[in-house]
């Protein structure tokens, strides 16, 4: 079909049905984080008991936002800066600041790709060697001794780099359904195979059971300490891609008529299944490590990033029975997770420009994706990659997203008062119905927790830095990267839309008298003997 | 003191004093603009709180 | 005008209380511009930036940008009649919230600049019989703060000043309470020429003091090397944004109190010139004491050192009083002003607040005087009469000033005349009321160059803090966090829990006048 989006609902690309949405959505909130950030938090939270702080976040903070994100897009039918807009006109600078995250994280996100790439690739011969941290640090990535940025290529990176976004280019040119989705028809069932195997084999390798239990073995008396709690927070909110408008784009392509928290549901609890898997994975892996160097699981842990992917588990591949299988399916593994993430946020970027601008999905490939993968070179294709990525990553995710977050609720929610109306979509088009305690959680306890979480995230890197970065790196890397969102926030805001954005009613209508309608419901919701007020609808 | 700090804070104190100066005068000639927009609160109603007391 | 023999009332007809007249105000916005600041902040800067040749940008500063700014808060005060967060509002629904962060920087403000008061108060009785000794450093930091070693938050009160900042409190709540024209524009006027008399004796002894002129030769000596420095223009732009008080609400506040036809922009020159003009009195006072200091010392002045802020006024100056002829008398003068100053300027910064209490709850001026002055004080009793308030004081300061009021004036100025579109609106009814007209160079002062210049500021100022903290040597970056970001932090989220408060009375039931439909322009 034409992938052109303008002002014409019916315009708009749609995916193919509900199971390509759900995939898709999946694709998305599974990403590498899941793999290397789940298992190594968990373990220093209170292992087993951190179970009880990351589900009630899951359920008081990840669900709820996720609906919001889905009312959004769905109601307003549109990329963040057009949805968005659609509430409120200024609106739409905030949906420009997400695009402008989405944008920063494409650029890095490709570059952790390009190295999964390769160490796909290694892990046939483990060309890692024995000393897999300087293979990693100096061998592939020559990384200068201090941080800083600079021009020198690396053709090892920079290759697999441009080969990736070469993929990006032909599948997003080729569309929402036809691109996107098939991506995430094929991708996300081959990892879901390929992880179960992996994680099945790893459960009988030796020592599999004392990494286990180092991973889940409670520390009930840890569920006093108030920074368990923001850490189940904030690992919820990173993992679910809630808030920075992906979930609001990819619900926009849904038929007017689409279950919403249903599927919602589905795809977060998927995501946290999946985590919990990596959980296993990575500590049965780890477990087997322990027992073979006889020294204790904590010093395996170090590292929450990059390092437990590309340094760690190299290692333990390395000393595995059969290697080449356990490497090969970790890092093909860690690929498709990630490419269907990436795919994501290029579809955001992609989304709002052919909405502003009126472009096919064809010429915004060429024209949006194109600078984006000249930049993502050359930031991320040179020997200065690994601290310019490590920086950037950290902000963009504590800072960039969780304003962005706390913005979205407060402004749709709160200054627009927006929360009924959502309430009224979820629940008419929903087989789960969603009333007060859901506006409470996604506009008032959320943002809250989200505000709790930036206080304290900038307290500790304003007291201790971030690692041993000099600040000044911090400050252009760090701080440059949030200032540049708020920039294209700003300009893109201001430029004229090539269509008509504002000619637009949201459906299904929320007159006065469904207003009221929806308050007496939510009045006697406990009352089951009261009619259903919208049966009479179009459902 | 030596000339070029006395020319300094001469000049200093003419202008910054001389335009406090200036400024009042200014005022002091024009306290308010005589020809007013129409409409408004008049001076009279404005004073009407003479009779709150 | 009508003159009636009769007292003249202190509400006007729109039940908002009002100036005697143009005098009442004029002087009490001399007094809210004219603070401490001008008296150990100018001397400093001016020295330390070229001197005689710093003339020039401090002059470029005061025309391009504090004028003109001050030019705006006068216009969305005086048009939209209300405190800040009414009068933004009524400007656009959204600033209100604007307007509330403005009260929330008076707020942390009132809180330290009372404790300063309280020192000045204790320094003007020490000052009778030179009780500081010869260690004035020791006295003030040792024997009369009890300064704790370490930056922290104590509850160790220290009697000597706890005392004081109670006085300064009472008095101050009390003069708050008689209101606008009973109480702030009373105590203007009663203390502005005190000020300038007492100052001007002091200014005019110091001038005769032996070595003055060599104090003198230091601070007019141009350094035109320093013209060239970018750095030295931005200490310029500071020293008139910093002493002007503006963009933070305060005249905003005090132009809602004038009548409706009331002269604009003539009074705010007087009020700007008036404000530099006692500046360079201080600067010369300042600077021929130091030169005297340095001469009873036989060292040169470039070797002085504590020529700014705190120990200028609480270490440098009770060492030279106590060298000269006539101590007592010049130590009770110099302190006496500081108070003065200070005082005048503490009102306008509570009238701020209270103005928005005012408005947003229809509570009466005594009423919202207690409401206000009471939790202020006790705020400030806890933080300020400890061991520990010195360190408090000094990083909420450099937070309030140089973050918070940055950022107030570049968002009020792009927002209120470029987001809300009223730069034709305010340029009319600036340019309609007053003698003094404004037009397209005005707007492109305060519309673009201010705003560029001011974000240039705050950019640079983030800069440093993120990259080496505010003052490394003396705080950990852990303290300068609590102490300075995340009471900005409160204040934020202070401004929008205020702004979805629901108003006792409609604030947007409200016609501006005189009538612009946008042809007048």
């Amino acid at each position: 079909m034409a992938a052109r989006a303008g002002a014409d609902p019916e315009a708009r690309p749609h995916w193919s049905g509900q199971m390509g949405f759900v995939l898709s959505a999946i694709g998305s909130a599974v990403g590498l984080g899941n793999l290397w950030r789940f298992p190594a938090v968990a373990y220093e939270n209170g292992g087993g008991a951190f179970l009880i702080p990351y589900l009630v976040a899951f359920f008081t903070a990840g669900v709820p936002i996720l609906w919001l994100d889905y009312a959004i897009g769905h109601r307003y039918r549109g990329s963040p800066p057009l949805a968005l807009r659609r509430i409120q006109r200024r609106f739409e600078a905030l949906g420009w600041f997400q695009v402008g995250l989405n944008v920063l994280i494409s650029l890095f996100y490709a570059a952790l790709l390009a190295w999964s790439a390769s160490y796909f690739v290694f892990a046939f011969t483990r060309r890692w060697g024995a000393d897999t941290e300087t293979f990693f640090y100096d061998t592939y990535l020559r990384r200068p001794a201090g941080a800083g940025f600079n021009l020198d290529f690396v053709p090892a990176t920079a290759g697999p780099l441009a080969l990736v976004w070469l993929a990006v280019i032909v599948i997003i040119a080729l569309g929402v359904r036809r691109g996107v989705e098939r991506a995430n028809v094929v991708f996300i069932p081959l990892l879901t195979v390929a992880f179960v195997l992996l994680v099945g084999r790893s459960m009988y390798l030796p020592g599999a059971e004392t990494g286990l239990d180092a991973l889940f073995t409670p520390n009930l008396h840890r569920l006093l300490e108030p920074s368990i709690w923001i850490a189940a927070y904030g690992q919820i909110f990173f993992t679910l891609s809630i808030s920075y408008g992906i979930m609001m784009t990819y619900s926009s392509y849904r038929r007017r008529k689409a279950n919403q928290t249903t599927t919602g549901l589905v795809v977060a609890l998927a995501n946290g299944s999946f985590e919990m898997l990596a959980g296993i994975g990575v500590f049965c892996a780890l477990g087997f490590m322990a027992a073979k160097e006889g020294s204790p699981i904590d010093h395996l842990v170090g590292d929450s990033g990059a390092g437990l992917a590309f340094i760690t588990y190299p290692r333990v591949v390395s000393e595995m029975p059969s290697s080449a299988f356990f490497g090969v399916v970790f890092f093909g593994s860690m690929f498709m997770a990630g490419f269907t993430s990436l795919l994501s946020n290029v579809q955001v970027v992609v989304a709002s420009a052919q909405d502003k601008f009126n472009l096919s999905a064809r010429q915004a490939a060429l024209f949006v994706c194109g600078p984006m993968a000249v930049f993502s070179l050359l930031l991320f294709g040179t020997t200065s990659a690994f601290y310019t990525l490590d920086v950037m990553d950290h902000w963009v995710n504590n800072v960039g997203i969780v304003v962005s977050a706390v913005a979205l609720s407060v402004l749709v929610v709160w200054v627009a008062r927006k929360g009924r109306e959502l309430t009224y979509h979820l629940t008419v088009l929903s087989t789960l119905s969603v009333g007060r305690i859901w506006r409470s959680f996604a506009g008032t306890f959320g943002p809250f927790v989200l505000v709790v979480w930036l206080v304290q995230w900038l307290y500790s890197t304003y007291a201790n830095g971030y690692h041993s970065y000099p600040r000044w790196f911090l400050i252009a890397d760090g701080w440059g990267a949030i200032a540049v969102c708020g920039l294209v926030g700003v300009v893109f805001t201001v430029l004229p839309w090539r269509s008509q954005p504002d000619d637009f009613t949201p459906w299904p209508e929320f007159s006065p008298q469904v207003a009221q309608r929806l308050a007496h419901w939510e009045d006697t919701l406990l009352d089951l003997s009261a009619d259903d007020p919208f049966e009479a609808g179009e459902k | 003191m030596e000339p070029t700090p006395i020319v300094f804070m001469i000049l200093a104190m003419v202008v910054i004093w001389g335009s406090l100066l200036a400024s009042t005068v200014f005022l002091a000639t024009r306290p308010e603009v005589a020809t007013w927009p129409p409409g408004g609160p008049t001076d009279e109603e404005d004073a009407a709180l003479d009779d709150i007391d | 005008m009508a003159t009636k023999a009769k007292p003249k009332s202190t509400t006007g007809i729109d039940g908002r209380p009002q100036w005697s007249g143009q005098v009442g105000f004029i002087i009490s916005a001399i007094g809210s511009a004219v603070g401490l600041g001008n008296i150990w902040r100018f001397p400093g800067v001016a020295y330390e930036n070229g001197g005689g040749a710093f003339l020039i940008p401090y002059l470029v500063a005061l025309l391009t940008a504090g004028i003109p700014i001050l030019f705006l808060d006068y216009a969305i005060g005086h048009r939209f009649r209300g405190s800040a967060p009414l009068a933004l509002r009524r400007v656009k629904r959204w600033l209100e919230t604007l307007g509330w962060f403005q009260v929330t920087i008076c707020v942390v403000i009132a809180i330290y600049y009372a404790a300063i008061l309280a020192w000045a108060i204790s320094y003007f009785v020490f000052s009778f019989n030179q009780k500081w000794g010869d260690d004035t450093g020791g006295f003030m930091y040792g024997s009369y703060l009890h300064l704790a070693d370490t930056p922290g938050f104590s509850f160790d009160f220290v009697a000597g000043v706890l005392i004081p900042l109670a006085l300064v409190w009472i008095a101050v709540i009390v003069v708050m309470a008689l209101g606008v024209a009973k109480g702030v524009e009373k105590a203007n006027i009663v203390f502005m020429p005190t000020l300038a008399i007492a100052f001007l004796i002091l200014v005019i002894r110091s001038v005769f003091l032996p070595g003055a002129k060599d104090g003198l030769n230091a601070f007019f000596t141009p350094d035109f090397s320093k013209l060239g420095d970018p750095d030295v223009w931005i200490a310029a732009y500071g020293q008139i944004f910093f002493s002007l008080s503006i963009a933070f609400g305060i005249m905003i506040t005090y132009s809602s109190y004038r009548k409706h036809r009331a002269n604009q922009t003539t009074p705010g020159l007087v009020v700007g010139f008036a404000n530099s003009s006692f500046e360079l009195l201080a600067g010369i006072g300042v600077f021929s004491i130091v030169g005297f200091m340095a001469h009873e010392q036989n060292v040169a002045v470039a070797d002085l050192s504590g020529l700014k802020g705190v120990s200028l006024a609480f270490v440098t100056f009770p060492k030279v009083i106590s060298q000269m002829p006539g101590s007592a008398l010049f130590g009770a003068l110099f302190f006496g002003s500081l108070f003065a100053a200070g005082f005048t300027s503490l009102t306008s910064i509570l009238q701020v607040i209270m103005a928005g209490i005012q408005d947003k709850f229809k509570v009466s001026e005594r009423n919202s005087a207690l409401m206000v002055g009471v939790p202020l004080a006790v705020v400030s009793l806890l933080f300020f009469g400890t061991t520990t308030g010195l360190y408090v004081l000094d990083v909420m300061d450099n937070w309030a000033n140089n973050i918070g009021i940055i950022i107030s004036a570049i968002i009020m100025t792009i927002c209120v005349l470029w987001v809300a579109g009223k730069y034709k609106e305010l340029a009319f009814h600036l340019s309609s009321l007053s003698t003094f007209k404004v037009k397209w160079t005005w707007l492109v002062l305060v519309g673009i160059f201010s705003p560029l210049l001011l974000i240039y500021m705050f950019g640079q100022v983030m800069y440093n803090l993120i990259k080496s903290g505010y003052d490394p040597s003396s705080y950990t970056r852990a303290f300068e966090f609590k102490a300075g970001w995340l009471v900005f932090i409160l204040m934020v989220a202070a401004s929008i829990v205020m702004t979805f408060v629901r108003w006792k009375e409609d604030p947007d039931k409200f016609e501006a006048w005189p009538g612009f439909t946008g042809k007048e322009f």
